[in-house]
């Protein structure tokens, strides 16, 4: 995908004045937070299992090699295909190659980030393929001439019943419906041709199992379910650090998954997908492929970012972030928005590519404060800041007037005359009233703000004064 | 007991009174408080700009300016926060600090849990009636583990009468430079602290943390709330404040 997010400034704006966005981001906002909140307390100890999760996916990343070979063997051994894919080129490489091979036609996916990354359907309909998306957030982005996702499990969240209502009636040339449930129904009806006629289906992977090469998929619509079992060839695409040792640590990271993400106990569906269709067995694929993805993945295993492959696409750090409540996933010009988006776009796409990205945060920490898997964001954030002021990739006049303010500070002497006149500068600026309207080298604080002037004296003038009376 | 005042740069520049207003409630619970007057700043600004080594020249000076105290106070959970939970790891590298350190983060609180939790403040000097709402700031709320702490103190005078507000554990926009950098977004996060504000139909929000103060009473008095007060909580309990 196009990285946008060296606008993420002026892309914020747009969407913060868009009044549709607004009101659909409102809507999401009460109900995702909620429906955590209450489902977390369903487990006896949900913090325990937060320690037990990232432990889990900790101890994959520290012997990640050793984890993907074992996947690799065991995948093998039950007949599927396992394929290594360095860049987001080489996924829709290997794609179009095993479709050809199969002399496939007609593709359909389920929904998938990593493929998001190297714009996949795209690259399939630029060979001349058919694709069809059937997650059905993902299908009415297609629908909508390939509109990006703006959230990692609610990919139209942002579009209303509305917008959808008009957008299928315009491309699918029915009757405008109101409902969602002949909403949902009319999609249903599209897609259930398209299901029975593909030759390929392409799904993403929520955890890749170590111990019996297999893939969950943790769906809601059954599009997972029907996309990876009918056509007859299947290939999961998963980054490399999706895996998990054994089926009993999936059972663990399913008790958070779910919940973190929509608030659910569990999804509608779980797939545990091993290997295909044997001798006899009426369900599943005739051939199988996994493409497992680094695409800037070991770069960020060898950093100090590696907590942030932890990550298990919940999106609950993105669904408590306020930037991102009142700005949607757009702003962040990639493919992964929020909190966890702006510590991997830029590992992923480059730092000079994604620079207000790390500061584009409070650090408040309830992105942390929900992680399941607990990574500690706002220090990657902070890393990530502090990587970008090692390359040089900050302006000049940021870095020396940090190094004027260091040294200043430092200076206790200096420091109490900088002070001093800047108590009584900013006292007279306030004027009357008491408030500055401007600030010089401050705008942004005055775009949306006045600033109380203070009083015009400092504490450690005032403190020396009462120490001599 | 010999309590270090950590006043804030932000306290030092733009609400003296706040600092005073510590001292008076410390006095009140029998400390004896020392005001170094070499402080400066924390060193956070530089350490959440990527600026590391500028924030490590003044987490050493913090570290030596309170080596003689008992304990660190400061009428801030940001401060506090930076001091307890980040100098870890922004000194992880200096030869020969690790157990000043130790002592230094095992002594630092934020100056409500230290009047509830250490000085055990049974009675505040201040009288304030009226109705407020607390602002918690996250880094109180999710570093220094202060929720309860202010309301308690609150509540120990008769005329305070407490209502909460909703989405009361939501950043209010403030986030240091990020309020310069991303002026926009960030006075759209006040807006929404200062809807929460009004509709508690408090008289005062009182908070704990200078950033969070300027911020919301920024962006309050842009949209013409004059009337809204927005008040520290180290001077609502001591009674002592501007104007």
């Amino acid at each position: 995908m196009q990285v946008a997010s060296m606008h993420f400034v002026e892309r914020a704006h747009d969407k913060l004045n868009d009044r549709e966005l607004q009101k659909n981001l409102g809507t999401f906002k009460t109900r995702f937070v909620g429906a955590r909140a209450r489902s977390i307390t369903e487990l006896d100890d949900f913090e325990g299992t937060r320690d037990a999760a990232k432990e889990i996916r900790q101890r994959v990343l520290d012997n990640l090699d050793t984890y993907l070979e074992l996947f690799e063997e065991n995948a093998t051994a039950n007949g599927a295909t396992v394929l290594w894919a360095e860049t987001p080129a080489d996924v829709n490489r290997l794609v179009l190659a095993i479709a050809a091979r199969h002399s496939a036609r007609k593709i359909i996916k389920s929904k998938s980030m990593v493929s998001e990354e190297s714009a996949l359907d795209h690259a399939i309909e630029a060979a001349g393929l058919t694709v069809v998306e059937t997650d059905l957030g993902e299908y009415i982005l297609q629908l909508n001439d390939y509109e990006p996702p703006s959230h990692i499990v609610g990919p139209a969240l942002h579009k209303s019943k509305e917008e959808v209502s008009r957008l299928f009636a315009d491309k699918h040339g029915t009757a405008k419906k109101t409902d969602i449930g002949e909403l949902c129904m009319e999609a249903r009806l599209v897609l259930r041709q398209h299901y029975l006629s593909a030759d390929m289906g392409i799904s993403g992977g929520n955890f890749l199992i170590a111990e019996t090469g297999s893939v969950v998929l943790v769906s809601n619509e059954g599009n997972a379910t029907l996309t990876t079992t009918l056509p007859r060839v299947h290939v999961a695409i998963s980054g490399i650090e999706k895996i998990v040792p054994t089926l009993e640590d999936v059972a663990t990271l399913m008790r958070l998954l779910p919940r973190s993400a929509t608030g659910q106990s569990i999804s509608n569906y779980v797939d545990i997908l091993t290997g295909v269709k044997g001798a006899g067995e009426f369900h599943g694929a005739e051939h199988m492929y996994f493409i497992l993805v680094d695409a800037g993945r070991t770069g960020v295993l060898d950093s100090e970012l590696r907590a942030a492959l932890r990550c298990i696409r919940c999106g609950a750090c993105m669904n408590h972030c306020p930037v991102y409540q009142n700005i949607g996933g757009h702003a962040y010009g990639w493919v992964y928005p929020g909190p966890i988006g702006s510590v991997l776009t830029p590992m992923y796409v480059g730092l000079e590519n994604a620079l207000p990205l790390p500061h584009a945060a409070t650090l408040c920490n309830q992105c942390g404060v929900v992680c399941p898997v607990r990574i500690p964001l706002p220090d990657l954030l902070r890393t990530l800041r502090e990587k970008q002021v090692d390359r040089g990739l900050r302006p000049w006049t940021e870095r020396a007037g940090f190094r004027l303010w260091a040294w200043v500070a430092r200076h206790p002497a200096w420091y109490g005359l900088g002070t001093k006149i800047g108590s009584r500068v900013l006292k007279w600026m306030g004027g009357s009233n008491g408030y500055i309207r401007k600030l010089p080298l401050a705008g942004g604080w005055t775009e949306g703000r006045d600033m109380r002037a203070p009083a015009g004296k400092t504490f450690r003038e005032l403190y020396a004064q009462s120490k001599r009376t | 007991m010999k309590v270090g005042l950590f006043v804030t740069c932000l306290v030092d520049l733009m609400r003296p009174s706040i600092g005073f207003a510590a001292i008076k409630l410390l006095e009140q619970g029998g400390c004896e408080v020392f005001v170094p007057v070499t402080q400066t700043c924390c060193g956070q600004p530089g350490y959440n700009s990527g600026e590391r080594s500028a924030a490590k020249g003044l987490a050493l000076k913090v570290l030596d300016e309170f080596e003689a105290c008992d304990y660190l106070v400061a009428p801030s959970g940001s401060c506090s926060g930076m001091i307890k939970t980040h100098y870890p790891d922004l000194l992880s590298d200096e030869p020969g600090t690790a157990d000043r350190l130790a002592r230094l983060t095992a002594k630092t609180y934020e100056l409500t849990d230290f009047l509830v939790n250490v000085l055990k403040l049974e009675t505040v000097p201040g009288t304030f009636s009226g109705k407020v709402t607390y602002h918690d700031s996250c880094s109180s709320l999710r570093e220094m583990g202060v929720k309860q702490q202010p309301r308690l103190l609150l509540e120990k005078m008769p005329g305070v009468q407490l209502a909460e507000m909703e989405e009361g554990e939501t950043c209010c926009g403030f986030g240091g430079t990020f309020s310069i950098k991303f002026g926009e977004i960030s006075s759209r996060l006040a807006d929404n602290k200062c809807r929460n504000i009004e509709e508690s139909g408090a008289d005062v929000v009182v908070l704990g943390d200078l950033g969070c103060m300027l911020n919301i009473e920024g962006r309050l008095h842009r949209r013409g709330n004059t009337t809204t007060r927005v008040m520290h909580v180290a001077e609502v309990l001591a009674g002592i404040h501007r104007e």
